[in-house]
């Protein structure tokens, strides 16, 4: 029974046992049961919430409500009063600028991390544990540090800028100004996780086949021809992952601006998500607050249909 | 001659990118050592903000009294919160993979199909109506609020899927015939074969919550429940601000996960990459 050597199989004459099944135990009624309790997890927590924003979107519902003013259905009034909202087109302008800057910039920097240190040089992993640190040090801390960066007029960065220039770049109010504050916040923001995106190209990277540069050098192709033609190419499905996941992360931007500018100064850095914090928790306009979180939910299906369209047309 | 100076170009970029990655998380732990907040961000502006000539604990020593902040207090909540999320998280959705792998379970196909849709859906998209209704539960301002919530996890159970299936069904019908019930089939097989997808899944779990801040601002209001996340940008939004006490308070959050960082460093990165794999 144990003999699996080739020709072992065909010398010994197989007796077919009747395999056994989890039927033997009322098979179904036990697979059930283990898949119980995260289905009714993910039905009450996530599915229910989702058809939730959906209906409420429709209604006048408020996280606490008057008890003389009861929930009416009231047709497409929100999404009327969002589109013609102008802090509503702000904030999507915002978020789009971000996106905009950080998914070309970010993935960009961080294929060059990756490939400065996908080599055989000794203090590979010492590198690629410093440029991964920041992924794991929570986003609040984050911001608190370059918060200490950005004071006005004194801070870290006005003092380096000020030295690199020999004084000629005057110190910037980063957080509150409006033609800085965007930058700052995109700028804190690739730190925190351009490594995260490093280790996704490094991966990539690792997947390609070492014979491909092999036979490029025995072309004479140059570095710059072995990047154009094997590495981009090859790397395909990651730029793909990398760019749809990147736009999905910065449409979720909310932990930096809250903490650092509050959206500010005069909405220059409000986004999506914090407009929807505002409407349904601070302002408590729940059935609003749901219009906007259905718009946010189209722009996420929207990227992740893209990705499985770029996807299925390469397969 | 030119390789060698290729090699030196390389190592002087990648030295100037981990000095730009490290400099401020100097400056953070620099500074949690000074005394004095006008002395502190005085010294933001000079090359004295990467170095202290006479470090001192009082920083330290006033956080960890708690007069400022309950550093004790935040820090075990979020240590509780994640914890717990992260061991239940392993069984439930570790069980909902199994169900799925092995008992042909009618309308599999479709369940598979919609944990696999719920992977993007970020809380950000759910999160207004996910307060109305824990509100409408009564469990705002809890530990279970931050816990139940994040659970079942659908990419999880989508690591978990594939890894069971790559587990031959021998094993299980040996152990049938020995006549093990299907709950210890997953308890003594299952489970402990899962070690490397419970680790990335840990990982992955465990810092999405330790990263969060929407969801522990909506729903926490009270220093005994809230975590650090929350706890450290309320205590950065209050005027004047602290530099020093602030910093000391940022280290001292860091420090454990970077501890376990470095120590499992592999792990860590493991995880990111299998982020990649999203179906």
């Amino acid at each position: 029974m144990t003999d699996t050597r080739i020709g072992a199989a065909e010398s010994v004459p197989r007796t077919e046992t009747p395999k056994p099944t989890y039927s033997v135990y009322g098979g179904r009624f036990a697979g059930w049961g283990f898949v119980m309790v995260a289905l009714a997890l993910l039905g009450i927590f996530v599915v229910a919430p989702f058809l939730m924003s959906l209906g409420l979107s429709f209604t006048n519902q408020r996280l606490v409500q008057n008890p003389n003013v009861p929930v009416q259905f009231v047709g497409l009034r929100n999404y009327e009063r969002l589109f013609t909202d102008d802090d509503f087109w702000n904030a999507l302008g915002n978020t789009a600028t971000f996106a905009l800057v950080v998914v070309p910039v970010q993935s960009a920097l961080s294929l060059c991390l990756a490939m400065l240190i996908n080599s055989n040089l000794p203090g590979r992993n010492v590198f690629r544990t410093i440029y991964f640190l920041p992924v794991i040090i929570t986003m609040t801390i984050i911001c608190v540090i370059w918060g200490a960066l950005y004071i006005f007029p004194g801070g870290a960065l006005n003092a380096l800028l000020g030295t690199l220039s020999g004084g000629l770049i005057e110190p910037v109010d980063w957080l509150d100004d409006r033609r800085f504050a965007m930058g700052a916040i995109i700028l804190c923001s690739i730190w925190a996780s351009v490594g995260f995106q490093m280790v996704i190209y490094l991966a990539g990277l690792q997947n390609i086949p070492e014979e491909l540069y092999e036979a490029a050098r025995m072309d004479e192709a140059s570095g710059w021809q072995q990047f154009w033609w094997i590495t981009m190419p090859m790397l395909r499905p990651t730029h793909v992952f990398v760019i749809i996941a990147t736009t999905i992360f910065c449409f979720k931007l909310f932990t930096q601006v809250q903490i650092l500018t509050q959206g500010g100064p005069r909405g220059a850095t409000d986004t999506l998500v914090r407009y929807i914090y505002v409407q349904g928790f601070s302002e408590l306009r729940v059935g609003f607050a749901s219009a906007a979180t259905v718009v946010f939910l189209l722009i996420v299906l929207g990227i992740s249909l893209v990705q499985r369209a770029v996807i299925g047309r390469e397969e | 001659m030119t390789d060698t100076w290729l090699t030196a170009a390389r190592y002087g970029l990648k030295t100037f990118a981990a000095m730009l990655i490290l400099a401020p998380i100097t400056v953070m732990i620099v500074a949690s050592f000074k005394s004095g907040s006008v002395a502190i961000v005085s010294d933001f502006s000079s090359w004295r903000a990467l170095w202290v000539a006479d470090p001192t604990w009082e920083n330290y020593d006033r956080v960890l009294s708690g007069a400022v902040v309950p550093f004790l207090r935040v820090m075990f909540n979020t240590t509780l919160i994640v914890t717990s999320i992260v061991v239940l998280g392993v069984l439930v959705n570790s069980a909902c993979a199994y169900g799925l792998a092995r008992f042909g379970l009618p309308g599999k196909g479709v369940m598979l199909s919609l944990i696999i849709a719920l992977i993007i859906l970020p809380l950000e998209s759910i999160a207004v109506p996910l307060l109305l209704l824990v509100n409408r539960m009564g469990i705002t301002d809890t530990y279970i609020v931050q816990i139940i919530p994040f659970i079942a996890h659908p990419f999880s159970i989508f690591l978990f899927y594939q890894f069971v299936q790559q587990i031959p069904r021998d094993l299980d019908e040996a152990a049938i015939m020995d006549g093990a019930s299907p709950f210890t089939i997953w308890w003594r097989i299952i489970l402990p074969l899962s070690g490397p997808v419970i680790a990335t899944v840990a990982i992955l779990q465990g810092l999405e919550y330790w990263n969060s801040y929407l969801w522990p601002l909506m729903v926490t209001r009270s220093d005994e429940v809230r975590p650090v996340s929350v706890a450290v940008a309320i205590f950065f939004e209050r005027d004047p601000k602290q530099w020093g006490e602030i910093m000391a308070f940022s280290v001292m959050a860091s420090l454990p996960i970077i501890i376990a960082y470095l120590f499992f460093q592999r792990l860590f990165i493991r995880s990111a990459m299998s982020s990649a794999v999203k179906g």
